[in-house]
């Protein structure tokens, strides 16, 4: 098992590499379900309004 | 096929289809290529553990470049035929191809390190990456400094199509100069040169990166368009405000 998270003496070359790509792809999928949302919150304040 | 998806309602549709298949295909191809990269390949024979590195690496830079041609085409298509939903698209898919430019270089950097016993160099493949990465910076940056909205869609279009010479650089970089970066191994005329069990998760994991980068973009165009209804809601209510003031005066 720490043989593994070793990787072979390259650990602090490997998981940071990983973590930063699943980090950085996991920020895209957050901008957008934030933009989403937020876009759907103006437009029902500006409908609401005209109701 | 084009002018039947650029009706709105139309796209709509089908971009409401093709989203959770996207995600859904995203989620299982990233999960796999996971397993397949840390339990499912051996460690290279010359380069040990850093090959993982490869398996995100090869990706997003592979992604970086695939998203800038898909923003130079949106591009053309907005500039020749005006569709509206060409520079949306244009505009959605700069920041993701950007972030994914980082990721090429911020991996490739780390792998470097322990390879070629550098962080950076300036030859040619790493330093077309960097130029790169300032196009979408500067298609982006230039988009947010114009106000008028057509001028901006119009000047950054420009500005994707040129930055089709640097793409090619970059593809091309590894051969025309001498360069610390390896030259292509899997998309070459005779086929791939690397290893059955070290191409296998670099696929499914290019082809995760690939479906996530779909769903990002059609995702981001369709909220696109509900800040588009709300814009013209908007501006209908302005105007109508307007005509109130001036049949009172």
């Amino acid at each position: 098992m720490s043989a593994f998270f070793d990787m072979g003496g390259y650990a602090a070359f490997v998981w940071p590499t990983w973590g930063v790509s699943f980090a950085a792809l996991a920020g895209l999928i957050l901008h957008a379900v934030l933009e989403r949302r937020a876009a759907r919150a103006a437009l029902r304040r500006l409908e609401d309004d005209e109701a | 096929m084009l002018s039947y998806f650029s009706n709105p309602q139309r796209f709509d549709q089908l971009a409401r289809t093709l989203i959770p298949i996207f995600g859904g295909l995203a989620v299982i191809l990233l999960g796999v290529g996971v397993y397949l990269s840390f339990f499912a390949s051996p460690p290279d024979y010359q380069q040990g553990e850093t090959i993982r590195i490869m398996y995100v690496h090869v990706p997003a830079a592979y992604m970086a470049m695939a998203l800038y041609a898909a923003l130079a085409v949106a591009s053309f298509v907005y500039f020749v035929w005006r569709h509206a939903l060409a520079d949306t698209a244009a505009e959605v898919i700069a920041p993701i191809g950007a972030v994914f430019t980082v990721l090429a270089l911020f991996t490739g950097s780390l792998w470097g390190k322990p390879m070629w016993g550098t962080w950076w160099e300036w030859d040619a493949r790493m330093t077309s990456v960097l130029v790169l990465l300032l196009v979408y910076l500067g298609y982006m940056a230039l988009r947010a400094a114009l106000e008028d909205a057509q001028q901006a869609a119009r000047t950054g279009a420009i500005l994707a199509m040129a930055g089709i010479i640097n793409l090619v650089i970059v593809k091309f970089s590894v051969d025309w100069w001498s360069s610390l970066h390896q030259p292509a191994s899997v998309i070459r005329f005779d086929g791939p040169t690397i290893h059955s069990s070290q191409l296998w998760p670099l696929a499914v994991m290019a082809l995760g990166y690939t479906f996530l980068a779909g769903w990002l973009i059609l995702y981001r165009l369709r909220s696109q368009a509900l800040r588009r209804r709300a814009r013209t809601l908007q501006r209908k209510r302005e105007q109508a405000a307007r005509a109130r003031e001036e049949a009172v005066s």
